[in-house]
């Protein structure tokens, strides 16, 4: 049975782990002249991109790199996808190809769970609509834990636009599994009804903001908005941008990127070192590399075999 | 009166039905009987051995029915045969087949096709078409307002007088209350009650499910269940204002039943149906973002279930409806939010509710069957019975069988069933329509 990376949903603390503990040496091949290891040499990754994406991409395909593994990359414009072939045709050409994995972002929610349907590949979810985007959660969890080790018992504030954001619903569930507690705050038109399911607490003031340990940045999603959810992006950074003026002393401040300066965040906390941005950026490379690998070479199948 | 119902020829039934377990509800029958059919219709009904066989043609067939269940069968005031303009998903021929191996004898159309069932010729084509290929009696509604546009009535009385059974823009809301107000007045000249699919597209928005827990986890943009209850409010009370007759399709949520009760309470002439899997299942089988469960309304909470069920139990809630709506596989191999509303219901609505609810000892079989067979009552249609004299609609089911829906594939056209792989006793094994045996189990329909 081929495994896959769908949600965080599919993975256990043990899980994030492991891969978080071979992404860390593979952050040490990266520091290294020859950045390549041979582990998926002959095998190949196709990623698949529905969606505008300049970190997420450019990450998948240096990890896969990295691992000598042979990349085709397909956006959706340009390609066939243009002249209006359905996702299962898609996949079912690329599966000729004999891909080992298939790294989907798309804009629509179980799009990559779709996709493991009709391929015999890993499928890898590099974000499907607002659902969810998991390789982004595993990174903030390992640039976080490489500035401050475990994150149990943190307090992990997540602000903004909750509702068009598959990072926070990644993040909330990782962050949780890893022992944080997080509370969501935003605008009370950018966050779901009932999202204390998910186990975490919802403000939608900063009130309390002080409480929190680290306070994860979104970004406000015009593109995802069909209407307006805020009567102006000024009231919204009056009342919710991270600055220096709403931080204490000791807080750290992560944003999955890109950034709208001044909006959801002042330009000076982005360049100052309370920001963990660059180092998850950085993250990116290594953590991917891991998660192909996990599903490629060290699935826990095959550790049983072995 | 018009001809409202319409079906291909077929030969009258001449059969013995010995020792079933007939249940009527509404004719008061609960026990072992035997069932002579002739020419079509009930010609006897009695103990257990003691109708003959006699009366009927030598080749006329005599079946042992110890042990299984004989209904009314049902009525479906809600499916969508897709045609004209998308035979792709289903047809009158496949469509009407489809409710006959459910164990439906009449089922009624709606008129959200291409083009809309909004004109006199649509309409005649259609009837002409079922006279000669609909399996069992099939009856239409036409559309209230031109297109479905919301914007200009259709010519109701015309379409009445050609047969429609009433009126819906059935996939839409009639959103602007000025435009049904006109429509409700009209009634009063073209008769035929007014159904509705109730939502207000501002508070849908772009929503493809419930908005709840299961929304919020899953990023997909939900529909909130005041989409449906404040418009079964608002349209209550025009019909009081109006004294119109008026009916809710497919309800989906606790307030909408409130809403219903309060105004059938105060006097409105109203009315609701709720569909098998409203009844059965909730958003938690939409976590997986199976496309099957994506249905406009959409599955909702727990409570919302309940709900439903209790306003079936307490008769708010008036009749089962299945709302089946077939679509292409291609359609439905889409990504959730860009798939289609809709789930296929006729061949599994009776084995749903029985499995989910009767078997627990939610909701008694009687009431059940009483509220598969009411559903055409509310648009002047004869309520199916088992008695002497009576046309034969008959249904008669095993109820220790049991069956994995989609196995041997679907009679429908679609295969898009929200049930689909799951196992229900409850197997169809002859279904009689207006006098005629229609569906036989294990038989390949007569096509």
């Amino acid at each position: 049975m081929t495994s896959h990376l769908i949600s965080i949903e599919d993975l256990d603390r043990a899980a994030i782990e492991r891969i978080l503990l071979r992404a860390q040496s593979f952050a040490e091949v990266s520091g290294r002249e020859i950045k390549k290891v041979p582990a998926l040499r002959g095998r190949t990754v196709v990623n698949l991109f529905y969606e505008a994406s300049t970190r997420t991409s450019s990450s998948f395909e240096l990890a896969a790199t990295r691992l000598s593994a042979d990349v085709i990359n397909i956006r959706a414009s340009g390609s066939s996808i243009e002249k209006g072939e359905s996702l299962r045709d898609t996949v079912q050409t690329l599966t000729a190809y004999e891909p080992a994995a298939i790294v989907i972002r798309s804009p629509y929610a179980g799009a990559a769970a779709q996709v493991a349907q009709w391929t015999d590949a890993a499928v890898v979810n590099a974000g499907d609509g607002k659902h969810e985007h998991p390789t982004q959660a595993l990174l903030d969890v390992f640039a976080l834990q490489s500035r401050v080790g475990r994150l149990d018992g943190l307090k992990i504030w997540i602000v903004g636009d909750v509702l068009h954001s598959r990072v926070a619903r990644s993040d909330i569930s990782a962050f949780q599994k890893m022992g944080a507690k997080v509370t969501v705050a935003g605008p009370p038109t950018l966050l779901p009804r009932e999202i204390e399911a998910l186990g975490c607490s919802a403000s939608p003031t900063l009130d309390g903001l002080t409480e929190a340990d680290v306070i994860y940045v979104l970004r406000m999603q015009h593109e995802r908005m069909q209407e307006a959810f805020v009567p102006s992006l000024g009231e919204y950074a009056a009342r919710y941008q991270i600055n220096h003026e709403r931080l204490r002393p000791g807080q750290l401040v992560m944003h999955p990127g890109p950034v709208n300066r001044g909006v959801e965040i002042s330009a000076d906390v982005i360049d100052s070192e309370i920001s963990l941005i660059g180092e998850q950026v950085k993250a990116g490379v290594a953590v991917r590399m891991a998660v192909l690998y996990e599903l490629l070479v060290g699935t826990t199948t095959l550790a049983a075999v072995a | 009166m018009p001809q409202k119902l319409f079906r291909r020829p077929a030969p009258a039934a001449d059969l013995l039905i010995k020792n079933a377990h007939v249940l009527d509800p509404r004719a008061g029958i609960d026990g072992q009987h035997d069932v002579l059919v002739r020419g079509g219709k009930i010609a006897e009904l009695g103990a257990p051995g003691s109708v003959s066989a006699e009366s009927l043609p030598p080749t006329a067939p005599t079946m042992d029915a110890t042990g299984k269940h004989l209904f009314p069968a049902f009525v479906d005031p809600h499916v969508h045969l897709r045609s004209p303009g998308q035979e792709y998903k289903e047809n009158l021929e496949t469509g009407t087949s489809s409710a006959a191996a459910g164990g439906f004898c009449q089922v009624i159309a709606m008129p959200n096709t291409s083009p809309v069932i909004d004109a006199v010729t649509v309409l005649r084509s259609l009837t002409t078409v079922a006279s000669q290929q609909a399996h069992v009696p099939t009856g239409f509604l036409a559309s209230i307002t031109v297109g479905l546009q919301g914007s200009d009535l259709s010519p109701m009385a015309a379409l009445a007088d050609a047969g429609a059974l009433g009126f819906t823009d059935d996939g839409k809301p009639v959103t602007s209350a000025g435009m049904l107000r006109k429509a409700l007045q009209y009634q009063r000249l073209a008769g035929g009650v007014i159904a509705l699919h109730e939502e207000d597209p501002a508070l849908s928005g772009a929503g493809v499910m419930h908005e709840g827990a299961v929304s919020a986890r899953l990023g997909v943009t939900g529909i909130p269940s005041i989409s449906e209850s404040t418009m079964v409010a608002r349209d209550s009370a025009l019909a009081k204002f109006e004294d119109a007759r008026m009916h809710f399709q497919h309800l989906s949520c606790v307030e909408s039943v409130q809403a219903l009760a309060y105004w059938r309470e105060a006097g409105a002439r109203v009315s609701g149906e709720a569909t098998p899997h409203h009844l059965t299942l909730t958003h938690e089988d939409v976590r997986s973002l199976d496309t099957r469960m994506k249905m406009n309304p959409p599955l909702r909470t727990e409570s919302d279930r309940q709900a439903l069920i209790e306003g079936l139990r307490s008769g708010v809630i008036e009749c089962i409806a299945t709302d089946h709506a077939p679509h292409a596989r291609y359609e439905k191999e889409m990504p959730f939010e860009q798939a289609p509303m809709g789930t296929t219901g006729l061949e599994t609505a009776f084995a749903a509710v029985y499995n989910e609810l009767v078997k627990p000892g939610v909701l008694p079989l009687g009431l059940v069957v009483e509220r598969m067979t009411t559903g055409g009552a509310l648009y002047g249609l004869q309520i199916p019975t088992i008695a002497v004299d009576a046309e034969a609609n008959l249904v008669l089911v095993d109820l220790e069988a049991s069956w994995t829906v989609g196995e041997h594939g679907y009679v429908s056209r679609s295969e898009n069933c929200c049930f689909h792989g799951r196992t229900f006793a409850g197997v169809v094994l002859t279904t009689i329509a207006a006098g005629s045996v229609v569906y036989e189990h294990g038989k390949e329909l007569d096509r």
